[in-house]
Protein backbone atom coordinates (compact mmCIF):
# COMPACT_ATOMS: atom_id res chain seq x y z
CA UNK A 1 0.00 0.00 0.00
CA UNK A 2 2.68 2.11 1.03
CA UNK A 3 5.42 1.55 -1.54
CA UNK A 4 2.21 1.78 -4.21
CA UNK A 5 2.07 5.59 -2.94
CA UNK A 6 5.63 6.06 -2.61
CA UNK A 7 6.32 5.61 -6.93
CA UNK A 8 3.98 8.24 -7.89
CA UNK A 9 5.24 10.72 -4.97
CA UNK A 10 9.05 10.11 -5.93
CA UNK A 11 7.61 10.71 -9.67
CA UNK A 12 5.87 13.75 -8.72
CA UNK A 13 9.11 15.15 -6.36
CA UNK A 14 11.55 14.62 -9.59
CA UNK A 15 9.19 16.12 -11.40
CA UNK A 16 8.53 19.26 -8.96
CA UNK A 17 12.38 18.96 -8.97
CA UNK A 18 12.83 18.92 -12.47
CA UNK A 19 10.92 21.77 -13.08
CA UNK A 20 12.27 24.13 -9.95
CA UNK A 21 15.70 23.42 -11.75
CA UNK A 22 14.65 24.54 -15.03
CA UNK A 23 13.10 27.15 -13.70
CA UNK A 24 15.73 28.31 -11.91
CA UNK A 25 17.67 28.58 -15.29
CA UNK A 26 15.32 29.63 -17.67
CA UNK A 27 11.44 30.57 -17.09
CA UNK A 28 9.48 27.79 -19.22
CA UNK A 29 6.92 25.48 -18.17
CA UNK A 30 7.20 22.41 -16.99
CA UNK A 31 7.40 19.61 -19.88
CA UNK A 32 3.77 18.61 -20.70
CA UNK A 33 4.14 14.69 -19.69
CA UNK A 34 4.95 15.79 -16.21
CA UNK A 35 1.66 18.14 -15.46
CA UNK A 36 -0.40 15.72 -16.88
CA UNK A 37 1.26 12.92 -14.94
CA UNK A 38 0.97 15.47 -12.01
CA UNK A 39 -2.83 16.06 -12.49
CA UNK A 40 -3.51 12.17 -13.46
CA UNK A 41 -2.09 11.27 -9.98
CA UNK A 42 -3.87 14.06 -7.97
CA UNK A 43 -7.04 12.85 -9.61
CA UNK A 44 -6.69 9.03 -9.14
CA UNK A 45 -5.42 10.45 -5.29
CA UNK A 46 -8.68 12.48 -4.55
CA UNK A 47 -10.81 9.96 -6.44
CA UNK A 48 -9.34 7.16 -4.17
CA UNK A 49 -9.99 8.67 -0.99
CA UNK A 50 -13.28 9.59 -1.47
CA UNK A 51 -14.15 6.14 -2.63
CA UNK A 52 -12.19 5.02 0.82
CA UNK A 53 -14.54 7.16 2.51
CA UNK A 54 -17.27 6.56 1.65
CA UNK A 55 -16.51 2.48 1.71
CA UNK A 56 -15.35 3.11 4.86
CA UNK A 57 -18.11 5.15 6.28
CA UNK A 58 -20.61 2.66 4.62
CA UNK A 59 -18.88 -0.18 6.23
CA UNK A 60 -18.64 1.10 9.41
CA UNK A 61 -20.94 4.20 10.56
CA UNK A 62 -24.10 3.07 8.49
CA UNK A 63 -23.78 -0.49 10.12
CA UNK A 64 -25.03 1.47 13.48
CA UNK A 65 -26.93 4.60 12.34
CA UNK A 66 -27.71 7.23 9.80
CA UNK A 67 -25.70 10.08 8.64
CA UNK A 68 -26.08 13.21 10.47
CA UNK A 69 -26.53 15.84 8.21
CA UNK A 70 -24.77 19.43 8.63
CA UNK A 71 -22.37 19.24 11.23
CA UNK A 72 -19.70 22.10 11.13
CA UNK A 73 -16.15 20.52 9.92
CA UNK A 74 -14.74 22.40 13.22
CA UNK A 75 -15.69 18.87 15.09
CA UNK A 76 -14.94 16.12 12.07
CA UNK A 77 -11.52 15.15 14.20
CA UNK A 78 -13.38 14.96 17.26
CA UNK A 79 -16.04 12.71 15.69
CA UNK A 80 -13.98 10.28 14.31
CA UNK A 81 -11.54 10.00 17.22
CA UNK A 82 -15.13 9.42 19.16
CA UNK A 83 -15.71 6.70 16.58
CA UNK A 84 -12.53 5.09 16.72
CA UNK A 85 -13.01 4.49 20.61
CA UNK A 86 -16.77 2.86 20.36
CA UNK A 87 -16.53 1.25 16.89
CA UNK A 88 -12.77 -0.28 17.10
CA UNK A 89 -11.99 1.65 13.79
CA UNK A 90 -8.26 0.84 12.52
CA UNK A 91 -5.93 3.81 12.67
CA UNK A 92 -6.13 3.35 8.82
CA UNK A 93 -10.03 3.62 8.53
CA UNK A 94 -9.49 6.52 11.17
CA UNK A 95 -6.99 8.86 8.99
CA UNK A 96 -9.11 7.72 5.86
CA UNK A 97 -12.69 8.53 7.53
CA UNK A 98 -11.22 11.98 8.56
CA UNK A 99 -9.89 12.70 4.74
CA UNK A 100 -13.65 11.74 3.48
CA UNK A 101 -15.13 14.07 6.39
CA UNK A 102 -13.23 17.12 5.29
CA UNK A 103 -13.69 16.98 2.05
CA UNK B 1 -3.78 22.22 36.89
CA UNK B 2 -6.88 23.82 36.06
CA UNK B 3 -4.95 25.94 33.67
CA UNK B 4 -3.04 23.23 32.19
CA UNK B 5 -6.16 21.14 31.16
CA UNK B 6 -7.78 24.41 29.49
CA UNK B 7 -4.65 24.86 27.59
CA UNK B 8 -5.16 21.20 26.46
CA UNK B 9 -9.02 21.61 25.94
CA UNK B 10 -8.18 24.55 23.73
CA UNK B 11 -6.09 22.85 21.96
CA UNK B 12 -2.67 23.17 22.34
CA UNK B 13 0.48 23.58 20.60
CA UNK B 14 -0.39 20.80 18.15
CA UNK B 15 -4.26 20.94 17.96
CA UNK B 16 -5.90 20.60 14.82
CA UNK B 17 -9.08 22.63 13.69
CA UNK B 18 -11.06 19.57 13.58
CA UNK B 19 -10.76 18.87 17.07
CA UNK B 20 -13.06 21.22 18.66
CA UNK B 21 -14.78 19.89 21.68
CA UNK B 22 -18.38 18.43 20.01
CA UNK B 23 -22.49 18.38 21.98
CA UNK B 24 -24.29 15.69 20.96
CA UNK B 25 -27.19 13.42 21.41
CA UNK B 26 -30.30 13.02 21.22
CA UNK B 27 -34.33 15.15 22.21
CA UNK B 28 -37.35 12.90 22.51
CA UNK B 29 -41.05 12.89 23.12
CA UNK B 30 -41.92 9.07 23.35
CA UNK B 31 -45.81 7.71 24.07
CA UNK B 32 -46.07 4.31 25.19
CA UNK B 33 -49.47 2.40 25.18
CA UNK B 34 -49.15 -1.32 26.85
CA UNK B 35 -52.33 -2.75 27.71
CA UNK B 36 -54.30 0.12 27.62
CA UNK B 37 -52.11 2.00 30.05
CA UNK B 38 -50.59 5.33 28.36
CA UNK B 39 -47.16 6.75 29.51
CA UNK B 40 -45.47 10.05 28.22
CA UNK B 41 -41.82 10.34 28.77
CA UNK B 42 -39.88 13.41 27.29
CA UNK B 43 -36.16 13.03 27.55
CA UNK B 44 -33.06 14.52 26.45
CA UNK B 45 -29.63 12.70 26.44
CA UNK B 46 -26.81 14.59 25.73
CA UNK B 47 -23.09 13.60 24.99
CA UNK B 48 -19.93 15.37 25.24
CA UNK B 49 -16.49 14.65 24.05
CA UNK B 50 -13.41 16.71 24.55
CA UNK B 51 -10.02 16.03 23.38
CA UNK B 52 -7.18 16.43 24.64
CA UNK B 53 -4.06 16.88 22.32
CA UNK B 54 -3.25 13.91 19.83
CA UNK B 55 -4.09 11.03 22.05
CA UNK B 56 -6.89 10.99 24.97
CA UNK B 57 -10.38 11.90 24.69
CA UNK B 58 -12.82 12.61 27.90
CA UNK B 59 -16.46 11.54 26.93
CA UNK B 60 -19.79 11.29 28.88
CA UNK B 61 -23.20 10.83 28.17
CA UNK B 62 -26.33 12.09 30.73
CA UNK B 63 -29.99 11.32 30.43
CA UNK B 64 -32.47 13.46 32.10
CA UNK B 65 -35.75 11.80 31.92
CA UNK B 66 -39.97 12.36 33.10
CA UNK B 67 -41.72 9.83 33.18
CA UNK B 68 -45.70 10.54 33.29
CA UNK B 69 -47.47 6.89 33.69
CA UNK B 70 -51.41 6.46 34.85
CA UNK B 71 -51.77 6.08 38.10
CA UNK B 72 -55.45 5.84 39.88
CA UNK B 73 -57.66 8.32 37.99
CA UNK B 74 -54.70 10.38 37.20
CA UNK B 75 -50.97 10.25 36.26
CA UNK B 76 -48.28 10.45 38.35
CA UNK B 77 -44.82 11.76 37.51
CA UNK B 78 -40.74 10.42 38.55
CA UNK B 79 -37.54 11.93 37.16
CA UNK B 80 -34.75 10.39 36.63
CA UNK B 81 -31.11 12.17 36.07
CA UNK B 82 -28.10 10.44 35.65
CA UNK B 83 -24.45 9.85 33.57
CA UNK B 84 -24.69 6.61 31.35
CA UNK B 85 -20.96 6.40 31.60
CA UNK B 86 -17.77 9.00 32.23
CA UNK B 87 -14.86 7.48 30.54
CA UNK B 88 -11.18 8.83 29.83
CA UNK B 89 -10.02 7.05 26.19
CA UNK B 90 -6.33 6.81 25.54
CA UNK B 91 -5.17 5.76 22.35
CA UNK B 92 -1.86 4.21 22.81
CA UNK B 93 -0.86 2.28 19.64
CA UNK B 94 -2.58 1.80 16.26
CA UNK B 95 -3.98 -1.06 18.11
CA UNK B 96 -4.99 -0.56 21.11
CA UNK B 97 -6.96 1.95 23.05
CA UNK B 98 -7.05 2.33 26.87
CA UNK B 99 -10.53 3.34 28.92
CA UNK B 100 -10.63 4.06 32.49
CA UNK B 101 -13.34 5.47 34.25
CA UNK B 102 -17.06 4.64 34.17
CA UNK B 103 -17.41 2.77 30.83
CA UNK B 104 -20.38 1.19 28.89
CA UNK B 105 -20.18 -2.55 29.32
CA UNK B 106 -19.74 -4.26 25.82
CA UNK B 107 -21.51 -7.34 26.33
CA UNK B 108 -23.31 -8.26 22.76
CA UNK B 109 -24.36 -5.40 20.56
CA UNK B 110 -27.37 -3.26 21.58
CA UNK B 111 -26.03 -2.17 25.26
CA UNK B 112 -23.11 -0.31 23.39
CA UNK B 113 -23.94 0.36 20.08
CA UNK B 114 -27.85 0.37 19.35
CA UNK B 115 -28.75 1.95 23.27
CA UNK B 116 -28.76 6.11 22.88
CA UNK B 117 -32.52 6.81 21.39
CA UNK B 118 -31.51 8.62 18.70
CA UNK B 119 -30.30 5.17 17.19
CA UNK B 120 -31.90 2.67 18.48
CA UNK B 121 -35.01 2.49 15.76
CA UNK B 122 -37.32 0.76 18.50
CA UNK B 123 -38.00 2.54 21.96
CA UNK B 124 -37.64 -0.15 23.65
CA UNK B 125 -34.74 -2.58 23.77
CA UNK B 126 -35.24 -6.18 23.37
CA UNK B 127 -36.24 -8.33 25.97
CA UNK B 128 -32.88 -9.72 26.35
CA UNK B 129 -30.98 -6.57 27.01
CA UNK B 130 -30.79 -7.53 30.95
CA UNK B 131 -28.38 -10.41 29.76
CA UNK B 132 -24.54 -9.45 30.99
CA UNK B 133 -24.93 -6.15 31.75
CA UNK B 134 -24.80 -7.28 35.39
CA UNK B 135 -27.73 -4.94 36.69
CA UNK B 136 -26.39 -1.46 35.58
CA UNK B 137 -25.16 -2.07 31.89
CA UNK B 138 -21.85 -0.21 32.88
CA UNK B 139 -18.55 -1.00 34.78
CA UNK B 140 -16.61 1.25 36.77
CA UNK B 141 -12.61 0.67 35.74
CA UNK B 142 -10.50 -0.10 32.44
CA UNK B 143 -10.83 -1.36 29.46
CA UNK B 144 -8.31 -2.00 26.68
CA UNK B 145 -10.15 -2.03 22.94
CA UNK B 146 -8.97 -1.80 19.38
CA UNK B 147 -8.35 -3.36 16.08
CA UNK B 148 -6.51 -6.32 16.16
CA UNK B 149 -6.26 -6.61 12.32
CA UNK B 150 -7.29 -4.98 9.57
CA UNK B 151 -7.16 -6.38 6.02
CA UNK B 152 -9.17 -5.61 2.69
CA UNK B 153 -10.79 -8.94 3.38
CA UNK B 154 -11.61 -9.11 7.26
CA UNK B 155 -11.07 -7.12 10.19
CA UNK B 156 -10.84 -8.68 14.17
CA UNK B 157 -11.84 -6.06 16.76
CA UNK B 158 -11.37 -6.98 20.19
CA UNK B 159 -12.39 -5.48 23.77
CA UNK B 160 -11.69 -6.72 27.29
CA UNK B 161 -12.57 -4.45 30.55
CA UNK B 162 -12.51 -5.36 34.67
CA UNK B 163 -14.69 -3.50 36.74
CA UNK B 164 -14.59 -2.62 40.36
CA UNK B 165 -17.65 -2.93 42.75
CA UNK B 166 -18.92 0.62 43.34
CA UNK B 167 -21.70 1.66 44.90
CA UNK B 168 -21.56 5.57 44.33
CA UNK B 169 -24.87 6.69 43.44
CA UNK B 170 -24.16 8.07 39.64
CA UNK B 171 -21.25 4.95 38.94
CA UNK B 172 -22.69 2.14 40.21
CA UNK B 173 -21.59 -1.55 39.27
CA UNK B 174 -20.75 -4.72 39.93
CA UNK B 175 -16.92 -6.60 40.44
CA UNK B 176 -16.55 -8.30 37.13
CA UNK B 177 -14.65 -9.13 33.95
CA UNK B 178 -15.72 -9.71 30.63
CA UNK B 179 -14.61 -9.39 26.70
CA UNK B 180 -15.75 -9.58 22.96
CA UNK B 181 -14.52 -10.02 20.19
CA UNK B 182 -15.91 -9.48 16.31
CA UNK B 183 -14.62 -10.73 12.59
CA UNK B 184 -16.17 -8.60 9.95
CA UNK B 185 -16.11 -8.99 6.18
CA UNK B 186 -16.20 -6.08 4.08
CA UNK B 187 -16.93 -7.70 1.24
CA UNK B 188 -19.71 -9.83 2.51
CA UNK B 189 -21.08 -6.84 4.95
CA UNK B 190 -21.12 -9.99 7.54
CA UNK B 191 -20.21 -9.43 11.54
CA UNK B 192 -20.23 -12.07 13.65
CA UNK B 193 -18.80 -12.31 17.37
CA UNK B 194 -18.87 -13.55 20.67
CA UNK B 195 -18.95 -12.20 24.67
CA UNK B 196 -18.72 -13.13 27.48
CA UNK B 197 -18.50 -11.55 30.71
CA UNK B 198 -18.20 -13.07 34.92
CA UNK B 199 -20.16 -11.49 37.75
CA UNK B 200 -17.33 -11.60 40.82
CA UNK B 201 -19.49 -10.76 43.66
CA UNK B 202 -21.99 -12.82 45.48
CA UNK B 203 -23.04 -15.33 43.47
CA UNK B 204 -21.00 -15.63 40.66
CA UNK B 205 -22.49 -15.94 37.41
CA UNK B 206 -21.22 -16.43 33.47
CA UNK B 207 -22.77 -14.69 30.70
CA UNK B 208 -22.11 -15.74 27.16
CA UNK B 209 -23.29 -14.33 23.89
CA UNK B 210 -22.95 -13.89 19.94
CA UNK B 211 -24.13 -11.30 16.98
CA UNK B 212 -24.57 -11.58 14.01
CA UNK B 213 -25.11 -8.45 11.95
CA UNK B 214 -25.42 -8.38 7.89
CA UNK B 215 -26.02 -5.55 6.02
CA UNK B 216 -25.59 -6.06 2.46
CA UNK B 217 -24.00 -4.20 0.06
CA UNK B 218 -26.35 -1.00 -1.71
CA UNK B 219 -29.59 -2.38 -0.90
CA UNK B 220 -30.80 -0.30 2.26
CA UNK B 221 -31.55 -3.23 4.02
CA UNK B 222 -30.18 -4.68 7.59
CA UNK B 223 -30.41 -7.45 9.48
CA UNK B 224 -29.44 -7.79 12.72
CA UNK B 225 -29.57 -10.83 15.74
CA UNK B 226 -28.01 -11.52 19.05
CA UNK B 227 -28.23 -14.20 22.03
CA UNK B 228 -27.27 -14.10 24.74
CA UNK B 229 -27.25 -16.77 27.89
CA UNK B 230 -26.78 -16.95 31.34
CA UNK B 231 -27.50 -18.79 34.65
CA UNK B 232 -30.79 -18.78 34.81
CA UNK B 233 -32.18 -17.44 31.26
CA UNK B 234 -31.19 -16.97 27.91
CA UNK B 235 -32.78 -15.71 24.68
CA UNK B 236 -32.49 -14.08 21.39
CA UNK B 237 -33.35 -11.12 18.92
CA UNK B 238 -33.63 -10.44 15.03
CA UNK B 239 -34.86 -7.53 13.71
CA UNK B 240 -34.35 -6.71 9.95
CA UNK B 241 -35.05 -2.83 8.93
CA UNK B 242 -35.26 -1.75 5.02
CA UNK B 243 -35.29 1.32 3.28
CA UNK B 244 -35.77 1.90 -0.51
CA UNK B 245 -33.51 4.29 -2.74
CA UNK B 246 -36.31 3.13 -6.02
CA UNK B 247 -38.68 5.63 -6.04
CA UNK B 248 -36.27 9.09 -5.93
CA UNK B 249 -33.66 8.07 -3.65
CA UNK B 250 -33.28 8.12 0.03
CA UNK B 251 -34.07 11.92 0.26
CA UNK B 252 -37.90 10.97 -1.38
CA UNK B 253 -40.85 10.87 0.41
CA UNK B 254 -40.68 7.11 0.32
CA UNK B 255 -36.87 6.56 0.47
CA UNK B 256 -37.54 7.96 3.95
CA UNK B 257 -39.76 5.57 5.45
CA UNK B 258 -38.37 2.66 7.08
CA UNK B 259 -40.11 -0.27 8.14
CA UNK B 260 -38.90 -2.67 10.78
CA UNK B 261 -39.65 -6.16 11.76
CA UNK B 262 -37.88 -7.66 15.39
CA UNK B 263 -38.95 -11.23 16.85
CA UNK B 264 -37.63 -11.42 20.67
CA UNK B 265 -38.24 -14.74 22.72
CA UNK B 266 -36.94 -15.21 25.98
CA UNK B 267 -36.70 -18.20 28.07
CA UNK B 268 -35.80 -19.15 31.72
CA UNK B 269 -33.82 -21.62 32.96
CA UNK B 270 -35.05 -21.54 36.39
CA UNK B 271 -37.08 -18.97 38.63
CA UNK B 272 -34.26 -17.56 40.29
CA UNK B 273 -34.00 -13.79 39.01
CA UNK B 274 -30.90 -12.06 38.54
CA UNK B 275 -31.64 -10.39 35.50
CA UNK B 276 -34.24 -8.28 34.06
CA UNK B 277 -35.99 -10.53 32.02
CA UNK B 278 -39.64 -11.68 32.34
CA UNK B 279 -40.36 -14.39 35.07
CA UNK B 280 -42.06 -16.51 32.26
CA UNK B 281 -40.88 -17.33 28.95
CA UNK B 282 -41.45 -14.56 26.69
CA UNK B 283 -42.12 -14.43 22.99
CA UNK B 284 -42.33 -10.94 21.46
CA UNK B 285 -42.85 -9.68 17.93
CA UNK B 286 -42.26 -6.15 16.73
CA UNK B 287 -43.58 -4.37 13.64
CA UNK B 288 -41.93 -0.90 13.21
CA UNK B 289 -42.83 2.12 10.70
CA UNK B 290 -39.75 4.92 11.03
CA UNK B 291 -39.48 7.77 9.29
CA UNK B 292 -36.46 10.01 8.68
CA UNK B 293 -37.61 13.99 8.40
CA UNK B 294 -34.88 15.89 7.33
CA UNK B 295 -32.38 17.79 9.88
CA UNK B 296 -31.93 14.38 11.74
CA UNK B 297 -35.23 14.03 13.09
CA UNK B 298 -36.67 11.14 13.23
CA UNK B 299 -40.48 9.69 13.69
CA UNK B 300 -40.44 6.11 15.39
CA UNK B 301 -44.18 3.94 15.59
CA UNK B 302 -44.37 0.07 16.43
CA UNK B 303 -47.08 -2.28 17.55
CA UNK B 304 -46.21 -4.95 19.79
CA UNK B 305 -47.71 -8.19 20.53
CA UNK B 306 -46.71 -10.03 23.63
CA UNK B 307 -47.35 -13.44 24.21
CA UNK B 308 -46.63 -15.42 27.49
CA UNK B 309 -48.32 -17.60 30.17
CA UNK B 310 -49.48 -15.01 32.68
CA UNK B 311 -50.58 -12.39 29.80
CA UNK B 312 -51.05 -11.65 26.51
CA UNK B 313 -50.09 -7.65 25.74
CA UNK B 314 -50.45 -5.34 22.95
CA UNK B 315 -47.72 -2.15 23.51
CA UNK B 316 -48.28 0.71 21.04
CA UNK B 317 -45.75 3.13 20.96
CA UNK B 318 -44.93 6.43 19.15
CA UNK B 319 -42.38 8.86 19.66
CA UNK B 320 -39.97 11.74 17.79
CA UNK B 321 -36.78 12.36 18.11
CA UNK B 322 -34.26 14.72 17.52
CA UNK B 323 -30.50 14.20 16.79
CA UNK B 324 -28.37 17.30 17.46
CA UNK B 325 -24.43 17.56 17.06
CA UNK B 326 -22.63 20.55 17.07
CA UNK B 327 -19.21 22.35 18.25
CA UNK B 328 -18.77 22.81 22.36
CA UNK B 329 -17.93 26.06 21.56
CA UNK B 330 -16.78 27.99 18.36
CA UNK B 331 -13.15 27.26 18.86
CA UNK B 332 -10.79 28.29 15.80
CA UNK B 333 -11.04 28.40 11.88
CA UNK B 334 -8.08 27.14 9.73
Amino acid sequence: MKAKHVVPGLLIAAAMGAAALSGGQKQTAPPAGAQVRVEKYQAAKGAQTEDDGGRVFAQNCSRCHATPEGFSPRITGTIVRHMRVRANLSEHDEQVLLKYLNQ
Amino acid sequence: MVAAVMFLVCGGPRARAQDTPLLSGGVAFLTTTNGGNTSYLPLIEPLAAVPLGQRVMIESRAILQEDFSPSGAGYQHSHFAGLTYLQGDYVATPHLTVVGGSFILPFGTYNERLSPVWINNFQDGPLIVGLGLLSTGTGVGGELRGSAIRTEKYSIDYTGWFSARSGNEYFNSERSFGGRSSLYLPEQRLEMGLSYDRSLQGTQENFYGAHVWWEPKDEGFRLRSEYARGHHAQGYWIEADYRTSAFGGLDSWVGRLEPLFRINQSFRRDTIVSDSLPLVNTERADFGLDYNLPHNTRILTSYSRQFASTKDVNIWETGIVYRFLFPAWKGRVK
